[in-house]
């Protein structure tokens, strides 16, 4: 324990005292000094909603009511390419990253635009494979397994399609204000997001794609 | 089957509890009719106890917690300004030691407590004794009965018997009484109060009760989870009688004169929904309904639960079952009428192939377990063979698979690796 | 049982129709006295000219006080209408005996108990627990708002779209006929096909990102912007427990989200998930929704255990008995909360392995639920007891809330469990918790914050009455219900065929009329004080010698909260300085930097509503359109980069030495 105030020995003046309990010379605070924290929470929050639609997968997904199961219906090769994508699309905006880091305004759009195609190219073949299946008859509604295998790697699409409409409107407003610091917060927090989906997919890929096959 | 003698710490407990219960408020109870106390049967008899045991228990330290609120909040009032007033004295080791201690003594009593009647007393577990002194002979047969929570009644299905009742639940005293339980859609409870404590009757699943009655008497039972509009009249009569009489009812409702056979037909019309449904007794049951109603699979041409995970369990039907999906539907409509939607004759093909494939592996579960399709062979890898059209249920489908394919729905090698 | 066909179908309004209006007389009659009531707020909130004001200081405000007090708001509003259904359960459940049916119907009657759950909890509860968190916890941290201020905003709106979305389900469809959590199979399209569920899922889903989102804001905020001086074991207990509180929304609702995300694809998409057939799993439901519902009932129980933590040290005029103590008490019940969620079903035939280790975790919650009594207990111990009201209810509390945990207790023994499950005793138990410590904890709150929120006390005679028709209501209401529950009698039922259970029904319902009078006397205890305003008048800003720093600023505080940030030296930072004796300073005033308002969080929450309404009456046109415009309206939001002011240092300085006049001539 430190010591109170109180326990002093000699007592203070009323200056001393107030300069001692008041913060009399502040500061303006930093703006959005907890926006970072804030994302952060609610990252983790949005990763227990992909938990939990994990464990349904780890419930639900041996029940193939009598209908196809993961090796008649995926294609790891097509699969495998679409990771890449994905994968390519967080490097590249790491790059885009730097280019912030550097304050090169027009370096940073293009690599977010870079980005963004790598996005669309991730979630035109997530939906090509999605309507080829559901073509089938293998939809949603058919099994347990196909429920969850769709809500888990429909989820991430979504995520995907709200980050590339994100990461638009962040492209026209760096356009428009420049590498303003509140600009960089918002590209410092779509990173956070974009990296997260990434490290979901890895997840999905593993154990819903790579263990479904093996 | 345990000797009675295993358990003396519920014993010593219920003797503890009998003597509490002369004493304290729960004396008071006994005037109106606390079933849940005072029961007919040994398990909820032992389950009362526990919850006499265990609120004594408590009450060592909730009375004296109680007690000194009271007291500390007349003592120390403001305007008592002879108590003691130390507005610094916020912490003692020693005190606060206690204050963790106490209750982690109680609730490790507690646990002790818990964990061993937990045990004891689990529905899935054959009871070991009659009441506190007999035990359950070794060569003593339970009386099973099957149950099914339908919307808004109660069906009871003697198997030994042959016998079913709606509404009425008739059992023998101090006999070992074996009950598993589904429902036909939504989830319920199984619940008679006075012989023991409740189970979830739930859609495709079998729960399981053991219990017995000691004393001859009417008491009631109902559902103890709401199931819809009908809930609240979702009660049945529970006769417990004597052996003989038990025989002698049995033999009356054999030989009943208005009761007819339980047969699917019968069931799917008793299953629709209804309301406060007199007495209903059958003659005779159809050997193989509740495990069909355990595997949903009562409507000619369902697919049951059960071959639907053995079929799941060796990696599902491929691509080739993708379209089966009417015989699988329960919930929603049913297949005849989605198949009436899909006359073409390609998907009647592909559903009578399926329903054939049914009815070549009859499932018939016996206990738990889920049971494979009679043919393994069939399943092991190699593919699934296609039907032979003379094992099909309706005359259609033979027609059906003797048509020419038109287009490949599923070839003749469905590729299982 | 009559089936009605709902059937109809249209591009315009989807399956909206004349069936959706009102058939029933009781319905019929509260629609028209809710439509004049309403009628009549919007003339005369018109007449007198009070929207603009209504929009520009409440609706659109940032300001952490002000949204506090609109969640207070709403949350009375809902607490009248869950109330009104809990008393239309216990007349119907004193009558219905002797082949008599009742007054309401199974339509009506299953509507009425799962609405008053829903409301109850959602609504009621948790926008009084949020709203007392937001109010007082910037004032106890020494900080001038919130992290996101207008996140804030926009959480409140969304709670209150939840509750619009309720509240329209009384009069145009229907609401669940399921019980409050919603389980399926019964919940799932095949079993109740119309929009009854749809209402649930929609309420719950919108609200729940306001919760979701406002506790991220509170935990940042307490991470984030303490006053110097101010560690983590400096924190007033309450801040603690809404920490913990925050934390637990933060890893609860995302799994309540998850859970009505995936029943709505059942219901609206066929998904498998809790289907019968097909391999659904309706027991992976269950789980689900206790994962998020077991840490439900701490998140609203634990703030209240910091209210009486603070109201038991305040008007004892004691330091709080053994602080860390307290706070590890608090971060147990957190981490435990999460293990205990299979005790709500141990009747589904899990091994008893499985049964016990579950009853034995809940168990365990009670040590330092127990721990936190005895603290209590010894706080007051050498103290010197003002019993105003905070202080009654808080006795009340320790009493009742102490029974209410036994009981619970006792259902954790999975036998004792077999016998209660879903039985009036269960209903007693916990309402025994929540009405002994939930809002026993929100009556002593209010009683305790209003002065600091309005600059007067609450009148202490109409307080006591509400008191004395409360508590022993309370018991009156709920004894018979322990009594019911030992004679077997299950929950929810609608008719009852045994006519010698009808007396306890009968006393029930007495204690429900009780509890109505202490409600009346609580309005009544507002309306007067509000009245009497001058009388019961506090400017010290401190009128129960406080402890924490919400106590150091004027009542109601100014927009900024502190002049200048305190720097905390003690646990209780407020009594601290004052018996060192430091004076407020007078001088030497900054511009302070403050959030600015804004009307997107109405405007979002309003587009919202629309898209739930849309989504529930299958109006696909309204949906799209309503969904495109939240994201198009966010995106708009996003390009407005000027979102704070300055108080100039002249306003400071203003309001500050209208404050000094004020001591000044109240010490004459």
């Amino acid at each position: 324990m430190t010591a109170t105030v109180t326990e002093l020995k000699t007592p203070l003046s009323q200056p001393q005292l107030q300069a001692a309990f008041y913060d009399l010379d502040e500061h303006d605070h930093p703006e959005g000094g907890s926006t970072m924290l804030g994302f952060w929470m609610y990252l983790m929050s949005d990763c227990l909603i992909f938990a939990m639609l994990f464990a349904a997968y780890g419930v639900l997904g041996g029940n193939l009511a009598a209908g196809p199961g993961p090796k008649d219906l995926f294609d790891l090769k097509l699969v495998g390419v679409n990771t890449a994508m994905l994968l390519f699309s967080s490097i590249t905006y790491g790059f885009a990253m730097l280019a912030m880091e550097k304050n090169q305004k027009g370096a940073t759009q293009a690599w977010l635009l870079v980005t963004a195609v790598f996005g669309a190219a991730f979630l035109s073949i997530e939906l090509y494979e999605f309507h080829h299946m559901i073509g089938e008859g293998a939809g949603p509604w058919r099994s347990g397994f196909l429920t969850a295998f769709f809500s888990l790697v429909g989820t991430h699409g979504l995520h995907v399609t709200f980050g590339l409409i994100w990461l638009f409107t962040l492209v026209v407003q760096v356009g428009k204000k420049g590498l303003v610091p509140a600009n960089k917060r918002r590209l410092m927090c779509l990173s956070l997001f974009w990296h997260f989906l990434d490290v979901i997919w890895i997840g999905v890929f593993t154990f819903v794609y790579l263990m479904g096959m093996l | 089957m345990r000797p009675p003698e295993s358990r003396p710490k519920l014993r010593h407990l219920s003797a503890l509890a009998k003597i509490a219960t002369a004493l304290s408020l729960t004396g008071a109870l006994t005037a109106c009719n606390a079933i849940v106390l005072h029961p007919s049967g040994d398990v909820a008899q032992q389950q009362g106890d526990l919850v006499v045991a265990s609120t004594l228990l408590m009450l060592l330290i909730i009375v004296p917690v109680m007690a000194a609120t009271a007291w500390f909040a007349w003592h120390y009032r403001a305007t008592n300004k002879s108590a003691k007033y130390d507005p610094h004295w916020d912490h003692s080791t020693q005190l606060e030691l206690l204050i963790w201690a106490a209750p982690l003594l109680i609730i490790i009593c507690l646990g002790a407590l818990t964990w061993v009647s937990t045990h004891l007393l689990d529905p899935y577990r054959t009871i070991g004794r009659l009441d506190a002194k007999t035990p359950v002979a070794a060569n003593a047969k339970p009386l099973e009965v099957e149950v099914v929570a339908l919307d808004w009644k109660w069906l009871f299905i003697y198997p030994e018997q042959g016998i079913a009742t709606v509404n009425e639940l008739v059992v023998p005293t101090n006999r070992p009484l074996q009950f598993k339980i589904t429902s036909a859609n939504v989830m319920n409870s199984f619940y008679v109060p006075a012989m023991a404590g409740q189970i979830y009757a739930m859609p495709g699943m079998e729960t399981r009760l053991h219990a017995v009655m000691n004393k001859a008497g009417d008491s009631v039972g109902f559902s103890a989870n709401y199931s819809g509009a009908g809930f609240s009249h979702m009660r049945f009569a529970t006769h417990a009688v004597a052996d003989d009489q038990f025989a002698n009812w049995v033999k009356s409702v054999q030989t009943g004169a208005n009761a007819g056979t339980l047969d699917r037909t019968v069931y799917l019309q008793l299953e629709k929904p209804s309301e406060k449904v007199p007495v209903t007794r059958y003659s005779a049951v159809s050997p193989d309904l509740y495990n069909a109603i355990v595997n949903m699979c009562v409507q000619p041409g369902k697919m049951c639960a059960s071959e639907m995970m053995a079929i799941d369990a060796r990696g599902g039907l491929g691509k080739a079952g993708i379209r089966n999906v009417e015989m699988l539907s329960y919930d929603r409509g049913g297949r005849e009428s989605v198949a009436a939607a899909n006359p073409t004759a390609a998907v009647q093909r592909e559903l009578a192939w399926v329903r054939a494939l049914c009815a070549q592996n009859p499932g018939v579960v016996a206990d738990k377990s889920v049971k494979a399709p009679a043919s393994m062979q069939t399943l092991s890898g190699a593919g699934i063979s296609e039907p032979q059209a003379a094992v099909s249920f309706f005359a259609r489908d033979k027609e059906a698979l003797a048509a020419p394919v038109s287009t490949p729905a599923h070839s003749s090698q469905i590729s299982r690796n | 049982m009559e089936a009605v066909d709902h059937s109809h179908w249209s591009p315009l309004l989807g399956r909206l129709w004349w069936d959706a209006l009102p058939q029933e007389p009781i319905v019929l009659a509260t629609f028209v006295v809710v439509a004049l009531g309403g009628v009549a707020m919007v003339a005369g909130l018109t007449y007198f000219k009070l929207w603009g004001y209504l929009w520009k200081e409440w609706f659109t405000s940032v300001d952490h006080k002000k949204i506090g007090i609109m969640y207070c708001v709403l949350g009375l509003v809902m607490f009248l209408r869950g109330f009104a259904d809990a008393v239309m359960m216990r007349i119907q459940q004193s009558i219905a005996f002797n082949g008599s049916e009742g007054y309401l119907t199974a339509h009506h009657y299953d509507q009425v108990f799962t609405a008053h759950g829903v409301i109850m909890i959602f609504f009621v509860a948790m926008p009084f627990v949020t709203g007392l968190m937001n109010y007082v916890v910037p004032l106890q941290i020494g900080a001038r708002d919130v992290s996101f201020p207008f996140l804030n905003n926009f959480s409140f709106w969304m709670t209150t779209a939840g509750a619009v979305l309720v509240m329209a389900s009384l009069f145009i469809g229907e609401f669940a006929q399921t019980g409050w959590l919603a389980y399926p199979p019964l919940s799932n399209l095949a079993y109740s096909p119309w929009v009854g569920v749809d209402y649930y899922i929609w309420a719950l889903q919108i609200a729940g990102v306001g919760t979701l989102l406002s506790g991220v804001n509170l935990i940042a905020t307490i991470v984030k912007m303490r006053a110097p001086g101010m560690t983590m074991m400096r924190m007033p207990v309450f801040t603690w427990t809404a920490l913990c509180t925050n934390i637990l929304i933060v890893a609860a609702f995302p799994v309540l989200t998850a859970v009505m995300a995936m029943l709505s694809l059942d219901r609206y998409l066929g998904f498998n998930f809790f289907s019968n057939d097909f391999g659904g799993s309706p027991m992976m439901y269950v789980n689900l929704i206790w994962i998020w519902g077991h840490p439900e009932v701490y998140i609203l129980i634990l703030p209240m255990f910091g209210v009486f933590s603070e109201v038991t040290s305040t008007f004892c005029g004691k330091r709080l008995f053994g602080y860390s103590s307290m706070v590890y008490a608090t971060l147990c019940i957190t981490i435990l909360s999460y293990l205990v969620w299979l005790h709500h079903f141990f009747t589904m035939g899990s091994g008893a392995s499985v049964n016990s280790f579950f009853g034995i975790t809940t168990m365990v919650i009670s040590i330092p639920t127990g721990a936190k009594l005895f603290n209590w207990l010894f706080t007051m111990y050498r103290g010197r007891i003002r019993f105003e009201l905070p202080m009654m209810w808080t006795v009340a509390f320790m009493m009742t809330f102490t029974i209410g945990g036994m009981t619970g207790v006792l259902l954790a023994v999975p036998p004792a469990d077999f016998v209660l499950h879903n039985s009036l005793f269960l209903i007693a138990h916990f309402h025994n918790v929540i009405i002994g410590g939930v809002l026993f904890g929100l009556f002593a709150a209010i009683n305790f914050w209003w002065p600091k929120a309005f600059g007067f006390k609450l009148n202490q005679f109409w307080g006591k009455v509400s008191f004395w028709l409360w508590v022993p209501g309370f018991w009156l209401a709920f004894t018979p219900l322990y009594i019911l529950g030992l004679m077997g009698v299950t929950r929810r039922m609608r008719v009852f065929d045994d006519p010698s259970l009808q007396i306890w029904f009968v006393i029930a319902a007495l204690g429900a009329a009780m509890i109505a009078g202490g409600i009346g006397a609580m309005l009544v205890q507002f309306a007067v004080s509000i009245w009497k305003r001058e009388e019961l008048k506090d400017v010290s800003g401190d009128p129960w010698q406080g402890r924490t720093l919400e106590w150091s600023t004027s009542s109601p505080p100014p927009e900024y909260n502190f002049a200048f940030t305190p720097i905390v030296h003690d646990i209780d930072a407020w009594d601290d300085m004052k018996r060192c004796g430091v004076e407020r300073p007078t001088a030497g005033f900054r511009p302070i930097h403050m959030p600015k308002g804004t009307g997107t969080g109405i405007i979002l929450a309003g587009l919202s509503t629309a898209l739930g309404f849309a989504m529930i009456w299958y109006i696909w046109w309204l949906a799209a359109v309503s969904f495109l415009g939240v994201i198009g309206y966010s995106i708009f939001h996003t390009f407005n980069y000027k979102r704070d002011y300055h108080i100039p240092v002249e306003t400071v300085e203003a309001t500050e030495a209208e404050r000094s006049r004020q001591l000044a001539a109240a010490g004459a």
